[in-house]
């Protein structure tokens, strides 16, 4: 592809030949306005609001639709003259302008968009505000339903279709269209069913005008009362950079931020409106279970119980879990508060996967438990095969950018595990695991799809980790990895090497807490043996980091701490809670599941007399005579910077310079394959976590699309 | 142009089937494109699919949806946006009356009085016995003959108020009706007879290589500066 001169706004530029005019202009640093382009979907070129003077042509050019490559030289040669900001361009733009605001209702004092809409930052540059010709009615447009989440003021459409050019493209989930011609063209779902895309919230965020707007936030608060704090997402194990609103002490919504690396522009429903949870269900003061109830009690005093506990309890009595929104502050905390009392049955792996530990018991090598190929790999890959991974839930962005691969062509996909709509084809290769062990072996079909490709991945999801079997499935996709060329040593690829071998994790704590060791090293206890320890009376003291998801109601006689931020399973279950922070309201480091350190930021303060949960370890070592040797949060981060070196490398994905095929042979544990189906352990996307499991907005999402009781019951 | 959207659930068929030759010719029609862009068979399904019920339901949108692998709302887009596609059930004998201006200028109106008369009132409504219902429509390209109107596959020319009630009720009754001109006309020629090119000479041969130009030969240009 060559280059092409053009003159914009009198200065001489070379623009590749494959991009749009509009974005020539941009890189000649002029300002085209626009409703309908938008650099991730396909140009449809019908709001003509970008138009641009091309000197000579009949016409005002549509600049986002025309491609560099069409604008040819003037006829002696010099290169095309393009003017963005003469009047005749003014012009045209303010005639656009016009027609766009005749059916557009003036009811910016009562609209959601208003301060953050595009419609009405451009009239303020082209509308005509000294006149108005027209006195016709305005056009009215019915309102559609499109699910809990997207409110509609259909009467406010300028039909740039983006919401429709998003669901079909990038969400893949074509259930918007733009129905009739004309005046009366209107954007609705297929007879008003619900939007039932797990990104169905980008949307609003597109919609340039205040036609498809946030349900649970209307008429909450005004863009400029709100502080913005940039922050990272922890409702799945991938990252999403996002930026919290926040007003007075309550976080209003939570906003994508651009990552290409991570999320691009997107996020999932849960990550954006999960944040009602955040003020519901909340644990804001300490509690103490006295004759079998809790009661309200001073820090100190459930310090005093703890302690009483603790002091008499052997340290091979004592456990302690750690929950999947945990940042890895408090895990390193309690990592140390543990350490420091000989406690070896520790764990994070609330779902019982078999990654992070080798055969022999010893924390695993980083790449066994990591997203290899990074978020951003998935673009280059050409074969993927998912083994008991449900991406779509799993991590909803991270669907959307195996779709874009898929959509970019080439890319061949094969699926172990239920048959589900991912969004693009998929060869269902069953739920039978066998098939992992033939594809091993080289008899299945799939494994020269895996050979021949370039660069192919396997991704192991929760359902083929969290198998009993799951040491023998991890043991066989390294197999399979360092068989077909997966692995491939530095400077194979262009990006220093490639790594297909990955496992996609759904908690955001799970890979710092790997990292950490937060593991039953040398033979500690792992989740299943703790709660059957519990049970059996061989643990007495367990202690929960926001740990809800699993057995809690079948844990014995054991003395329970619960510390975190929602009144869930286990703080119902508990003898000791300690109120903590939720993720807006801490200063924390999150490792996604590519091993991608980031930081997330306090947008709120913690309710009542909750603290941030690394402070209230700090505190209770005190208490235990074990005091941690760090008093604030830097001298925190220096500890697990020392510990573990990339906690000081924010934002980047490591590099896989360590491909040798010699670190792959401890994955797992050879073994016998169990005959049970692969099954998809997530059974609700929507209610994933304590924050999600509080939240208003996500039962009634739940209710909608994934228990199916439908439109009616959630309203 | 009004807004277009779907008849109302109490009055959609509960499924939709196109018949044994239908279907056999869908399958021809969708076997033209090739393989993955088989949802441009969609306009002709559908127009197919009114053909053989005389307007476009949910059911059929949704059969031709699976038919073509695509997703139903690209159908209704389809469907909403060509104005020819009935989404309201029609009469027996869907009456197309001509209101484009070379129509209106030769009486048309008449015929819309006519239909009011004797169909119904209003316009894409089923008359009380089911057998008709009219509408108006934009030019159908038979202005030479107008006012028209088209039923079925049928154009009804050269109408006037009375002609109009009478082919109503012609078809009312079940007697024959003639497509085409309904005054003395065969087809476009001019009423009443031919007034030009009468001469004889024209037709039995005589004058073939007689013609002269009768222009004088243009003037030799002057050149620049001679």
């Amino acid at each position: 592809m060559g280059t092409r001169k053009l003159i914009i706004d009198g200065t001489e530029i070379e623009a590749e030949e494959t991009i749009t005019l509009l974005q020539a202009c941009e890189q000649a640093g002029a300002e085209i306005p626009r409703f309908c382009f938008h650099e991730r979907l396909s140009v449809a070129g019908n709001c003509r609001m970008c138009l641009v003077e091309w000197v000579g042509a009949p016409k005002p050019q549509a600049s986002c639709a025309l491609q560099v490559k069409d604008i040819f030289p003037n006829k002696d040669g010099t290169p095309a003259k393009i003017n963005t900001k003469s009047p005749y361009a003014r012009k045209a733009r303010e005639g656009v302008m016009e027609f766009l605001l005749i059916n557009h209702p003036l009811d910016c004092p009562i609209c959601d968009q208003g301060g953050e809409c595009d419609l009405q930052d451009q009239a303020m540059g082209y509308g005509r505000a000294a006149f108005h010709r027209f006195n016709e009615n305005k056009r009215a447009v019915e309102d559609k339903y499109m699910g809990p989440l997207v409110e509609t003021v259909m009467t406010r459409c300028i039909a740039c279709t983006r919401c429709v050019r998003f669901a079909t493209e990038v969400a893949g989930v074509p259930d918007l269209g733009a129905t009739g011609r004309g005046e009366d063209v209107e954007i609705t779902t297929y007879l008003e069913k619900a939007f039932s895309s797990e990104l169905s919230g980008n949307v609003v965020d597109l919609c340039p005008v205040g036609a498809l707007t946030s349900k649970p936030y209307a008429f909450n608060a005004r863009p400029w009362e709100l502080k913005k704090t940039e922050s990272v997402d922890v409702m799945d194990a991938q990252g999403c950079n996002i930026r919290v609103d926040s007003r007075g002490t309550q976080v209003m919504r939570v906003l994508p931020r651009l990552n290409e690396e991570v999320n691009e522009e997107w996020i999932g429903d849960k990550t954006r409106h999960a944040c009602d949870g955040l003020a519901r269900q909340r644990l804001d003061r300490p509690y103490v279970r006295v004759n079998g109830k809790l009661k309200p009690a001073s820090w100190a005093e459930a310090f005093a119980a703890i302690a009483a506990k603790v002091k008499a309890t052997q340290p091979d009595r004592i456990a302690a879990i750690v929950g999947d929104l945990a940042a890895a502050e408090e895990i390193k905390a309690l990592k140390d508060l543990m350490t420091a009392l000989r406690v070896k049955n520790l764990d994070c792996r609330q779902d019982g996967a078999k990654v992070g530990l080798t055969a022999d018991g010893q924390k695993a090598p980083r790449q066994t438990y990591l997203f290899n190929s990074t978020i951003a790999g998935v673009e280059a890959a050409d074969a993927i095969l998912l083994v008991g991974a449900n991406p779509r839930w799993d991590a909803p962005v991270l669907n959307a950018r195996i779709r874009k691969a898929w959509l970019a062509g080439g890319l061949q996909v094969a699926n172990i595990g239920p048959a589900v709509d991912l969004t693009y084809p998929v060869d269902e290769l069953g739920t039978d695991i066998s098939v992992l062990a033939k594809i091993a072996d080289g008899s299945h079909p799939f494994a020269k799809v895996l050979t021949e490709a370039k660069r192919p991945m396997i991704v192991l999801g929760a359902g083929a980790t969290t198998r009993k079997d799951g040491a023998a499935i991890l043991n066989l996709a390294a197999k399979i990895a360092a068989d077909t060329g997966m692995i491939g040593p530095a400077g194979t690829h262009a990006d220093g090497g490639w790594n297909g071998f990955n496992i996609l994790h759904t908690a955001a704590s799970r890979v710092a807490a790997l990292d950490l060791g937060f593991l039953p090293l040398n033979g500690g206890r792992d989740v299943g043996a703790i709660v059957d320890g519990a049970q059996k009376g061989e643990i007495d003291f367990l202690y929960l980091l926001g740990a809800d998801d699993f057995d809690v109601a079948h844990l014995g006689r054991a003395f329970v701490v619960y510390q975190g931020s929602h009144g869930d399973a286990g703080a119902h279950h508990a003898d000791v809670i300690l109120p903590g922070a939720a993720y807006t309201e801490k200063d924390g480091l999150y490792t996604n599941f590519e091993g991608r350190v980031q930081r997330g930021r306090r947008a709120v303060f913690p309710p009542g007399e909750a603290k941030e949960d690394w402070a209230i370890l700090r505190a209770l070592s005190d208490v235990l005579g074990h005091k941690l040797p760090y008093d604030d949060r830097a001298q925190l981060l220096m500890a697990l910077e020392k510990d573990v070196t990339h906690f000081a490398e924010l934002n980047a994905a490591p590099v896989h310079a360590d491909t040798a095929p010699a670190t792959w042979g401890g994955i797992g544990a050879a073994g016998a394959l169990d005959s049970a189906p692969v099954t998809h352990p997530m059974t609700d996307f929507y209610l994933t976590n304590p924050i999600a499991r509080a939240s208003a907005t996500m039962a009634q999402c739940s209710r909608e699309f994934v228990t199916g009781a439908g439109k009616m019951a959630a309203e | 142009m009004s807004l277009r959207r779907l008849a109302p659930p109490e009055i959609q068929p509960p499924s939709f089937a196109f018949s044994a030759e239908n279907a056999e010719w869908a399958k021809t029609i969708i076997a033209k494109y090739p393989q993955g862009r088989q949802a441009s068979a969609v306009i002709s399904l559908l127009w197919r699919g009114q053909e053989q019920e005389g307007w476009v339901s949910h059911p059929m949108i949704e059969a031709i949806g699976k038919m073509l692998s695509m997703p139903y709302i690209r159908v209704l887009e389809v469907a909403t946006f060509y104005t020819m596609f009935n989404l309201e059930p029609v009469g027996t004998y869907l009456v197309q009356v001509c209101t484009t201006t070379p129509c209106w200028l030769r009486g048309s109106d008449d015929v819309v009085a006519a239909c009011k008369k004797h169909i119904h009132a209003h316009p894409q409504t089923v008359s009380d016995d089911g057998k008709f219902s009219w509408m108006e429509v934009e030019c159908l390209g038979a202005c030479v003959n107008a006012p028209m109107l088209q039923i079925g596959s049928d154009f009804y020319e050269d109408l006037d108020g009375a002609a109009t009630e009478k082919l109503i009720a012609d078809l009312r009754a079940g007697k024959p009706v003639k497509p085409g001109p309904q005054n003395d006309r065969v087809s476009s020629e001019p009423l009443g007879g031919a007034d030009s090119l009468k001469d004889p000479s024209l037709y039995d041969g005589s004058i073939i290589g007689k013609y002269e130009p009768k222009a004088p030969p243009p003037p030799e240009a002057k050149k620049p500066g001679a």
